[in-house]
């Protein structure tokens, strides 16, 4: 069953109280894709995994694995395991015994769970480890337990809740890279929950982006990043500038904004408006340039600017611009030549000239 | 270097050695008083109960200096004293069973509840300990009684009155109501401190709820479970106030004998009793081993 999904959101309400935690999500995961489920901290995405687990039940919609209808299925009837944010390993069993668990309750011949276990653990580079306590292993050995005692199942979809939230930041850019792989090796489809979006960026095949309790949009990252559908997606995905104003012409994707206080602004269309629209020009911070000369060939945005904070972060250098009245203006810079000179970087107080071309401005509704 | 560390070495060793001393002595201090304590008041008289239950009676209640085996011979063959091992031990394994049974569920309730109504509920479960311990034992045999509350209760329905008090009956509720609340304690302690996050994780992996329950939740609450146990068992086979007053002088317990052998009888027979005592020591202790050998394996 490699083609079709497996798993699909139809219009799925989840209700705590009078507050929809979930609100009419329809979502659909392919098979064998490494999808992520990204957002803050209560915008539905962990209640959308519990609801996959079988934790939680809709409060409406249908929830299907594998084109079988999961609604009310408790937990322990469904071919989908889950990794816990906080691990949630059996403290008073060995690491071997906590993989073996899921076997041992499906009765699987015991050589079988013998053998399945110490792969599980070759999986997860943990050989050898089988026989120790949870509690005498780092985190992220817990995590690569937690782990082999899900895929050892060989679930259909594998959930993942948060994972790597408890390791420290080394550690968890190297278990994105071994999480990856392992998806890549054994075929699973993962469902991976977070709230880090350079997680989400660096993993997955395709992100939805949530925002109380509703999917705002699907997509690769590089659509999610390039071509956000709305403001937040655009404010919560990476940094962006936001320029404020209204729709003043309309010339197939090209549209002009002017923000009222005396600034034109020139960036392309990637939902339907209308002249008149409120609407955020939304550029991102390393898809602007600033020059001390004019550019000679103009482009479309061009304006004079004060340099007002220079932030040297060692690959960058971050520069706040003002532009216009009251606006600031955040660009990123490269620091492509290794030099101590103080002439080669932006100073506070210097003149310059700030532009982009329009194809990196995106004019988004709220 | 060498010449240097030499002097250098010997001056903070011996400064050390103080301290270790003065670390002795400060740990000595601490412990001081409860040792001074249980020397005095508990191992010294275990010497004498250990040195009396080897002598012989006297016709006075005196104790003759002449050692013998008789009060041991006489606990292990009279049916008096050998089905009051029995019995005690039988209602102290009741009363902790049916206490677990009670505790258990109630615990796991209270711990569920938001922090405000668990809070009242354990209020609620000490309550009782506001009341002199014989005063509830009374109101036990008020209840219970021939023209009690509950046999009036019947007689209004029209049902024939039942014989409650005086029988083995009374005196286990009786003990299972007073001991109920030190088996919830330990066992809501323990549960309070249960990530019930593994309850959904052996779900996940395929567990029902009862299998989810007996693999991961009571191993891990057996800490609560051994210490209420240990705490309804120990004082419920040692009873006599509750076997005295809800079962007569039908319900005979160690309590009972050993009272009666101590104080009541004529003349009074301390050898025996002490001999008494001292068997009755020896089966909880190995009783207790036994049980905290096979609930406490899980973990290691």
């Amino acid at each position: 069953m490699k083609d079709g999904y497996a798993i699909e959101m139809r219009d799925i309400v989840k209700r705590f109280g009078d507050v929809n935690a979930v609100d009419h999500v329809t979502m659909e995961i392919r098979n064998g894709e490494f999808f992520s489920m990204l957002g803050p901290s209560g915008c539905g995405k962990t209640t959308s995994l519990r609801m996959i687990a079988g934790f939680e039940y809709p409060t409406s919609g249908e929830i299907y694995l594998n084109g079988t209808s999961i609604g009310t299925t408790p937990p322990f009837q469904r071919n989908v395991n889950t990794v816990f944010q906080s691990y949630a390993l059996f403290p008073h069993m060995s690491v071997a015994e906590n993989v073996a668990f899921g076997l041992q309750m499906k009765k699987v011949p015991r050589e079988e769970i013998g053998r399945r276990v110490d792969e599980a653990l070759d999986m997860v580079r943990l050989t050898g480890y089988g026989e120790r306590r949870p509690r005498q292993l780092s985190g992220g050995q817990q995590q690569r337990v937690a782990l082999a005692r899900a895929l050892v199942n060989r679930p259909d979809v594998l959930l993942l809740d948060e994972p790597l939230g408890a390791l420290d930041l080394k550690l968890r850019k190297e278990m994105q890279i071994e999480l990856k792989r392992l998806q890549e090796r054994v075929g699973i489809t993962f469902i991976f929950v977070t709230h880090d979006q350079e997680e989400a960026l660096t993993m997955s095949d395709r992100i939805a982006v949530m925002s109380e309790g509703k999917v705002l949009q699907v997509g690769t990252p590089t659509e999610i990043y390039e071509r956000p559908n709305c403001r937040f997606v655009a404010d919560f995905i990476g940094e962006s500038n936001f320029i404020r104003g209204q729709v003043s012409a309309l010339n197939a994707n090209d549209v002009t904004v002017t923000d009222g206080k005396g600034l034109t602004l020139r960036g392309q269309m990637v939902q339907p408006l209308q002249v008149g629209d409120d609407v955020y020009v939304s550029i991102r911070p390393e898809k602007a340039r600033l020059s001390v000369q004019r550019p000679s060939e103009p482009p479309n945005n061009l304006f004079p600017v004060t340099v007002d904070r220079v932030a040297y972060i060692g690959s960058d250098t971050r520069i706040m611009v003002q532009l216009g009245q009251d606006q600031l203006f955040d660009v990123w810079e490269q620091n492509t030549r290794s030099t101590v000179d103080r002439d080669a970087y932006w100073q506070r107080g210097e003149q310059g000239f700030l532009w982009w071309p329009a194809e990196n401005a995106l004019v988004l509704k709220d | 270097m060498a010449t240097e560390s030499a002097p250098l070495g010997q001056a903070p060793n011996s400064s050390l050695d103080t301290l270790a001393r003065r670390e002795r002595g400060r740990l000595f201090g601490l412990l001081f008083p409860g040792l001074f304590w249980l020397i005095v008041f508990f191992a010294l008289p275990l010497v004498v109960i250990l040195l009396y239950s080897f002598l012989t009676p006297g016709p006075t209640g005196n104790v003759i200096w002449k050692f013998t085996l008789d009060n041991y011979i006489t606990l292990f063959t009279k049916d008096l004293y050998v089905n009051a091992y029995v019995r005690s031990l039988w209602i102290g394994l009741v009363t902790t069973v049916v206490c677990l049974l009670i505790a258990y569920p109630l615990a796991l309730y209270i711990v569920q509840r938001s922090p405000r109504w668990r809070n009242l509920l354990l209020f609620l479960v000490l309550i009782p300990f506001w009341t002199n311990f014989l005063v509830r034992t009374y109101a036990w045999m008020i209840i219970l009684a021939n023209n009690g509350v509950i046999n009036s209760l019947l007689q209004a329905v029209g049902l024939p009155r039942q014989t409650l008090l005086n029988t083995t009956g009374a005196v286990l509720v009786g003990l299972i109501y007073g001991e109920l609340p030190f088996m919830v304690l330990p066992i809501y302690a323990s549960i309070d401190r249960f990530d019930f996050t593994l309850l959904e994780a052996a779900s996940d992996l395929g567990a029902s709820r009862a299998r989810a329950f007996l693999r991961v939740m009571l191993p891990l609450t057996m800490p609560g479970v051994a210490a209420g146990s240990v705490l309804v068992f120990i004082p419920t086979v040692g009873q006599f106030v509750v076997s005295d007053l809800l079962g007569g002088a039908k319900v005979d317990m160690l309590g009972n004998l050993l009272q009666r052998l101590f104080t009541r009888s004529n003349p009074p027979n301390w050898p025996l009793g002490s001999a008494m005592a001292l068997v009755f020591m020896l089966v909880l202790t190995v009783a207790i081993i036994f049980y905290f050998r096979t609930t406490t394996e899980e973990d290691r």
